[in-house]
């Protein structure tokens, strides 16, 4: 049996930076990761969508215009109506540490903010990925 | 989630799931076609191939949202290479496919080849199988283009479309022989540029070359970014279908289908089989002497399939 | 610069001193002495001498501040005569607060505005749009009509300030609203100094806010430039950026190239719109990245200003001297500010703009310490200005011209960076120009390579960025962000309402018609949009009519 880690890379919202989710599906790849990656403008109907017909194990949200409140909650509910929330949901990009707490309570697993290693961040998704028994 | 119930039911999570477990080697996979596969048949299978950069992806996009406006389902399976070195991909066709993302009735799946050698992942046929036990009207497979892409997808296609670009080194020299043969129809894609018509042309000669009976595949020029000529494809393509089934060719191309179907499945069996062989201890030491020029490759291979043979 | 004989024999010289050199152990974990790279992957010497510039010629390739080729300088005193602009990027959530920002940069000695548009404002949206929930305010302002910007410059005199504000795709229609603004306040549109950014080529090679398609908005680009050059000849209708680009990855010698190249274009697609390049090219501006490397931005700066004067003259035959000048803005570079230790940002940023004077920009927004983590605080953003008015009152750099030139290093590195540069613009001719190449993926896919790379060296520890990968401490929580609030999104939907009531509906529509056909035809739009502005069409409205011209771009992606 040969599994695959998938993971979706995700930029919801109106946020063009995309330097850092490239750099990581980047780093996801060279470690042996299928990586999806939406493109910017995504909205989180179309990232939920999106995650559950690749059957995705991670999906993985950069934001730095700071709406990563209000998109990144909507993504984990949509998800969860869809029944995927075995997902692994983690946040990235311009997110100020007093709303890690919010974001972790409405089920974003982990944030990683600027200046995270690329190894950090892959072996959180090792350890943390939800596999089927 | 039962999934087989759920592929039946046409649920998108339980396609996805199924479809990544075909791709595992699961053998819930497995499981999954014996039970839906007598479901499956009814699809129609058009396989897309042509150079990197051709427009491929938006085109199938274009002709997604084309069939489901028209009540069509359609389903999508996109294929990327993977890294032969760390075996991970990005799976890039997926961006430019997003008009589609939230259609109703279009399901995308994307796929990297995972060590094949073609245009296609090993899992790809079966993969189809589901989507078609699911209800999809159409199943649309979109290769890598390169490689023995063009090979590859006539065996998992009842229609094969290439897709050209101008200006794309896609002259008739850089153009391998399979192509040619291959492609039922041939679609200069980006025909608002300059060189589409003298592509069109180029292609057309050489098909003149090369008329078979009963169907010559003819030349399209579309624009998948401005959205012309969209309905052009989707024409020729239910002509094409027309022809197969008027000429008997589409009974004979399922039966193909169904002898890969059984071939694809013995060829990974025996593959892990032979694998496991060579993994041996015993076997080991037969290596070392084939890599010593003591012994030869054949003979090596003689003893452990005569062995194997014993064993499946 | 210097004879041959003097260079032989210092060659010589200088090869024995060479070997004792190599004789010196280097340190555990310094540089090698054979392998040292800037950004751009140019090697740098143990040690310069006039060998590494005795082929120059001082006329010919330095010349004068103020004159041909301009390496020194765009004008001729510098800061001797007039310091830099300091001009802060700045403008969130409502323009009442903006007002109010803006109001207390120019008391604590700023010297011009420059505004910040919230991502809906910047892709043509209005606060109300579904899209533009979490997004109003966020990132800048929210503009959605001449009645917004009314309110931003309340008590302000737009004849006496310049104003750059930073919007591309909706220029047009900023510039309308603003020409508008200054009409109700009886200012001729020619007493109007500032600048729009107005430079779609680096959205969609860098930067992401895009509408639509590349051949419609050259086009209205062209029309802006027409209509610019004539009525606000005191404007600079164009900010070609390399920043972005900088900051989406790319290395120094590609910011110079790609920048130019997309210079290039925009002359080019102006010149072929029936302009003369004379009418427009003196107000054509840029903006530049500060980086980290002092002195190989520097040399980047020198390096830029005399590509493009030699660009104009023998590609375009620009013959008004105005034309060949390249005057930019600096900003300091986000991407190495940390989250880590924020305030090392101030040193760092402390460094950057020192680049950017030794370079001789025209203005300067230094980066505030906390925004690796959120947009500045006022005590922060104070620090930031107070840090270019220590290095413009108290360093003394700003006394003579162009400081630097003559270092053996400095000339050597702006000499290569010209060099580098020009071959990435040749390709990039090659491949038919900046739009062909981006259209191609070249331009994206350099810079994603660069950006990678630079991302494994951090991981490798061959880059050092201080606090991060070294000289880490435990992160203590940095106090007093800045925090938007997110109702915003209803008042502004509120606002919107109440603005659409008190307006003449049927003059918004005749003039939405306006703006449609003129789209459709080969006319200039800027008058019709200015009508509609006017009117108070709002700016979502004016960019749909244009949306169902022209569609809208669909991006590929390059990784």
């Amino acid at each position: 049996m040969e599994e695959k880690i998938r993971v979706l890379v995700a930029k919801p919202g109106l946020d063009g930076h995309d330097r850092g989710a490239k750099v990581l599906a980047r780093a996801f790849m060279d470690a042996g990761m299928e990586v999806i990656y939406t493109g910017i403008r995504r909205t989180p109907e179309q990232i939920a969508e999106v995650a559950v017909q690749e059957d995705v194990d991670v999906v993985a949200l950069s934001c730095l215009s700071g709406a990563h409140n209000t998109l990144f909650p909507k993504v984990v509910d949509l998800l969860k109506e869809k029944g995927a929330d075995d997902i692994l949901v983690m946040g990235g990009g311009v997110i100020p540490e007093d709303d890690i707490p919010f974001l972790k309570e409405h089920g974003i697993s982990e944030v990683f903010g600027p200046g995270t290693p690329l190894a950090t961040c892959v072996d959180y998704i090792r350890s943390h990925v939800k596999k089927e028994a | 989630m039962d999934v087989k119930l759920g592929v039946l039911a046409g649920d998108t999570r339980a396609v996805a799931r199924a479809i990544t477990w075909v791709e595992n080697g699961d053998p819930r996979g497995a499981e999954v076609i014996r039970g839906v596969y007598a479901s499956t048949g009814r699809a129609y299978i058009v396989g897309l191939t042509g150079s990197p950069g051709a427009g491929k992806s938006t085109l199938v996009s274009r002709l997604a949202a084309l069939l489901a406006a028209r009540g069509q389902k359609v389903g999508i399976l996109a294929v990327d290479p993977s890294s032969p070195f760390s075996g991970g991909a990005i799976l890039g066709d997926r961006v430019r496919m997003f008009d589609v993302a939230l259609t109703r009735d279009v399901y995308i799946r994307s796929m990297g080849t995972r060590g094949a050698l073609g245009g296609l992942n090993r899992a790809t046929r079966m993969a189809a199988r589901i989507l078609d036990a699911a209800g999809f009207d159409w199943i649309f497979v979109e290769t890598v283009g390169a490689g023995q892409a063009e090979v590859d997808v006539h065996d998992v296609a009842y229609t094969t479309a290439v897709v050209m670009a101008p200006g794309m080194g896609d002259d008739i020299q850089a153009m391998k022989a399979g192509i040619m043969e291959i492609g039922d129809l041939f679609i200069i894609n980006k025909a608002d540029r300059d060189g589409a018509d003298r592509t069109a042309t180029q292609v057309e000669s050489v098909l003149q070359l090369s008329m078979t009976e009963g169907w010559n595949p003819p030349v399209l020029k579309v624009s998948a970014e401005l959205n012309t000529g969209i309905d052009s494809v989707v024409d020729t393509i239910e002509r094409h279908r027309a022809h197969l089934v008027a000429s008997g060719k589409l009974d004979a191309l399922k039966t193909r289908m169904a002898k890969l179907d059984v071939l694809e499945i013995l060829k990974a069996r025996l593959a892990d089989t032979m694998k496991q062989q060579l993994d041996q201890p015993a076997v080991q030491v037969e290596l070392e002497k084939v890599a010593s020029k003591q012994s030869d490759p054949y003979s090596l291979a003689d003893i452990i399939f005569e062995q194997s043979w014993r064993n499946i | 610069m210097y004879d041959k004989e003097s260079v032989g024999r210092l060659k010589a010289a200088k090869a024995k001193w060479q070997q004792g050199a190599d004789r010196i152990p280097a340190g555990k974990t310094s540089k090698t002495y054979s392998d040292c790279r800037t950004s751009s992957g140019i090697d740098v010497k143990l040690l310069y001498t006039t060998e590494d510039v005795g082929e120059m010629n001082y006329m010919r390739d330095l010349g004068f501040p103020g004159e041909y080729p301009y390496t020194r300088g765009y004008q001729a005193t510098m800061y001797r005569g007039r310091l830099w602009t300091m001009r802060q990027y700045a403008g969130f959530a409502t323009v009442e607060e903006s007002n109010r920002r803006y109001k207390y940069l120019l008391n604590q000695g700023q010297t011009g505005l420059s505004i910040a548009f919230d991502l809906p404002t910047q892709l043509g949206m209005d606060a109300d749009h579904p899209l533009s929930e979490g997004e109003v305010g966020k990132v800048g302002v929210s503009v959605s009509s001449l009645a917004d910007l009314e309110v931003l410059f309340d008590g302000i005199p737009l004849d006496q300030v310049s104003t750059s504000m930073t919007i591309n795709a909706p220029a047009a229609v900023l510039m309308a609203m603003y020409i508008a603004l200054a009409r109700g306040k009886r200012i001729s549109a020619d007493k109007l100094n500032g600048t729009i950014q107005n430079d779609i080529l680096k959205e969609y090679s860098a930067r992401g806010t895009y509408i639509y398609p590349p051949a419609p908005s050259m086009r209205i680009i062209s029309d802006i430039f027409a209509y610019c050059s004539k009525e606000t000849p005191n404007w600079n209708m164009i900010s070609i950026s390399g920043y972005h680009m900088r900051e989406a990855g790319c290395t120094a010698v590609q910011e110079v190239a790609f920048t130019l190249a997309d210079g290039i274009a925009y002359v080019d697609a102006a010149v072929k719109a029936g302009l003369d390049v004379d009418s427009f090219a003196a107000r054509v501006s840029f903006f530049f990245d500060a980086h980290s490397n002092l002195l190989e931005e520097v040399a980047k700066f020198r390096a830029a200003r005399r590509m493009w004067a030699r660009i104009m003259k023998d590609r375009f035959h620009a013959q008004n001297p105005k034309s060949l000048m390249l005057r930019f803005h600096t900003q300091t570079a986000g991407c190495t500010l940390t989250s880590q230790q924020p305030d090392n940002n101030v040193v760092r940023v402390t460094l950057q703009a020192l680049a950017a004077v030794l370079g001789g920009t025209q203005s300067l927004h230094t980066n505030s310490r906390d925004e690796a983590l959120s947009l500045p605080s006022e005590d922060s953003v104070r620090i930031a200005l107070r840090t270019q008015q220590i290095i413009g009152y108290e360093s003394g750099v700003a006394d003579t011209v162009d400081p630097l030139a003559g270092s053996y290093f400095v000339e050597s590195m702006t000499n290569r960076i010209e060099e580098e540069a020009l071959k990435y613009i040749a390709k990039i001719d090659e491949l038919g120009g900046a739009v062909k190449a981006i259209e191609r993926g070249f331009i994206q896919q350099e810079i994603q390579n660069s950006s990678y790379q630079y991302q494994l060296e951090i991981e490798s520890g061959k880059k050092v960025i201080v606090g991060v990968n070294k000289f880490q401490v435990e992160n203590k929580p940095f106090k007093n962000l800045m925090h938007i609030d997110s109702a915003l999104f209803e008042k502004r939907h509120k606002e919107l309402d109440a603005m659409k009531s008190r307006r003449d509906t049927a003059k918004v529509e005749a003039a939405l018609a306006q703006v449609k056909a003129v789209a459709g035809s080969d006319a200039n739009l800027m008058s019709a949009i200015i009508d509609a502005v006017d009117a108070y069409a709002t700016l979502g409205e004016v960019c749909d009519v244009l949306r169902s011209v022209f569609g809208e771009y669909r991006p590929d992606a390059t990784f």
